[in-house]
């Protein structure tokens, strides 16, 4: 098996997955497919030869920034408020909307299981291939020349990333410190 | 190919009674420790307690509440056991054996801890269920804070060894282990760990003495099970991580003559180290109180994150000076260099 077949059906994945994020009306499921989706594009950074870029793109997006929409969504219960007999099965028109609950439940859940299984596989098979060569059609791009590239040429993008998410971080404590209530001591 | 798949096929078919093991080994060592006996009624000494308890298990009636959101409820703990056997892919357990030697294993691991998370909050939403929905904010919550660490405390023995790449940083450690010159880093990481796999001191996802047992509340049969398994995955595979990046890997020790350490098997070794790994955790369980949830991420925040930052710049200011491990850093001197 050629190369291309593997990075074309992960592109489709994450085309496919990112169309149903904006498509979709319920926020768990959007933020479900936005994970596939990220998933995805790693894997295609991957056989783009950039193993680097795609571990990443898991540990911080997929990994923790989503993370944190699904805690916000949970917490908040967005989809509790709008319409609660979609979970709590219901009662008021009987067989007909409990039939239609379960099918809702189906093709919500289903399509991201899908596609992340597909996501499953290709990985399983560039593990049981990785040893025999690393087959990527371009050459590979490693921790190190990414560190020297951003270092070296990119330094002023890095500098000016770093000053803006300080800046983030610096309105973030703002906000979140709130007024100091006496008897407050955290 | 094929006999890759074979290769994976052993270490699942080792790697989960060996989990299920742990369960024993976990009751019988709390009770020599705490002056009891444990559970030694099935089998020679208790061996078979595990099994014991795989066959209640099994007979217990599969059950998914009524208003839990029942796809979710049953892909969770799949998505749980799941992601801790994945990061398995990436342990070099001996010169020869392991799944894959990827470029980028460290990175690979700490996606799929990262990911794990995923399992334990769909688990707390789905179950619709206040106590499961606390206790899986508190797991994000919780697994996010120490995922930074995580990543950092590991840094150093990146820099060090140069590589990414398991297989490399154990053999990186042939002349000394790095636990000499990570010891810093060492504890951030052992720390960070016990709070990734919810573990005792670290357990308040399933405190039970707040949340009744947290994001499994509703959990029961088969499905707790895999829950269950996942955590003894993931205590050893902490504990086979840790041994690889700081104590060697399936190195002999140095300070060994080259005889002796070639006259046990490279993989004897590997299961020694972290099995010993596995013994201080278990330790660690039965000798700390819980902590409270804030002075929990008080102390990640306030005293990992600092000390993580400060062995990294620690250890790239010797490395660039030449103290320790000075040689190969040359190539990526030359290249910002020139």
């Amino acid at each position: 098996m050629t190369i291309e077949i593997p990075f074309y059906l992960a592109a489709g994945i994450a085309i496919i997955a990112s169309i149903r994020v904006v498509t979709g009306a319920n926020a768990i499921h959007a933020l479900l497919y936005l994970v596939v989706s990220l998933l995805a594009v790693a894997v295609c950074f991957y056989f783009m030869g950039a193993p680097f870029a795609a571990g990443l793109e898991v540990i911080v997006y997929a990994g923790a920034i989503l993370v944190l929409f699904v805690f916000a969504v949970m917490m908040f219960d967005l989809q509790g408020d709008k319409d609660p007999e979609h979970y709590y099965g219901d009662s008021n028109s009987g067989n007909n909307s409990s039939g239609s609950s379960h099918n809702s439940w189906f093709s919500r859940w289903f399509g991201p299981v899908l596609l992340a299984s597909v996501l499953l596989i290709e990985v399983i098979y560039v593990i049981i291939n990785s040893s025999n060569s690393e087959q990527s059609t371009s050459t590979i791009v490693s921790a190190k020349q990414v560190g020297i590239l951003l270092y070296g040429p990119y330094l002023l993008a890095v500098e000016i990333a770093s000053f803006l998410l300080l800046a983030g971080l610096i309105a973030g404590y703002h906000f979140a410190k709130g007024q100091d209530l006496p008897g407050r001591n955290l | 190919m094929i006999f890759k798949l074979i290769e994976i096929a052993v270490i699942l078919g080792l790697l989960i009674p060996i989990a299920a093991m742990l369960v024993w080994v976990e009751r019988r060592m709390i009770g020599i420790w705490q002056d009891r006996k444990g559970p030694n009624r099935v089998g020679p000494f208790g061996v078979l307690q595990s099994l014991a308890d795989l066959l209640k298990i099994l007979g217990k009636d599969e059950f998914t509440p009524k208003f839990a959101d029942t796809f979710t409820f049953i892909a969770a703990p799949i998505i749980a056991a799941a992601t801790v056997l994945m990061s398995f892919v990436v342990v070099p357990f001996s010169d020869t054996i392991g799944i894959s030697d990827l470029n980028i294993g460290v990175l690979f691991f700490l996606a799929m801890t990262s990911l794990a998370v995923y399992g334990v909050v769909l688990a707390g939403w789905a179950s619709k269920n206040k106590y499961a929905l606390l206790g899986s904010m508190r797991a994000a919550a919780q697994t996010i804070s120490y995922e930074v660490f995580m990543g950092l405390s590991v840094m150093g023995v990146v820099l060090l060894s140069g590589s990414f790449n398991l297989r490399d940083i154990v053999i990186a450690q042939q002349d000394g282990w790095f636990i000499g010159s990570q010891f810093i880093g060492f504890i951030v990481f052992l720390v960070a760990g016990i709070a990734e796999s919810h573990r005792l001191p670290f357990d308040l996802p399933e405190a039970e003495t707040e949340l009744t047992a947290g994001f499994h509340t509703e959990y029961s049969g088969l499905k707790f099970a895999l829950f269950f398994l996942g955590e003894y995955l993931g205590v050893t595979l902490i504990s086979a991580m840790s041994v690889t990046l700081f104590f060697g890997g399936y190195l002999a020790p140095a300070f060994l003559p080259a005889d002796i350490g070639q006259m046990i098997p490279a993989m004897v070794w590997f299961i020694g180290k972290v099995f010993v790994l596995i013994m201080f955790f278990i330790l660690l369980r039965t000798s700390l109180p819980r902590p409270r949830f804030d002075q929990l991420l008080e102390f990640g925040w306030k005293v990992m994150l600092p000390l993580a930052l400060f062995n990294l710049l620690l250890t790239a200011v010797l490395k660039l000076t030449g103290v320790i491990g000075g040689i190969s850093g040359g190539g990526g001197m030359g290249g910002i260099s020139g």
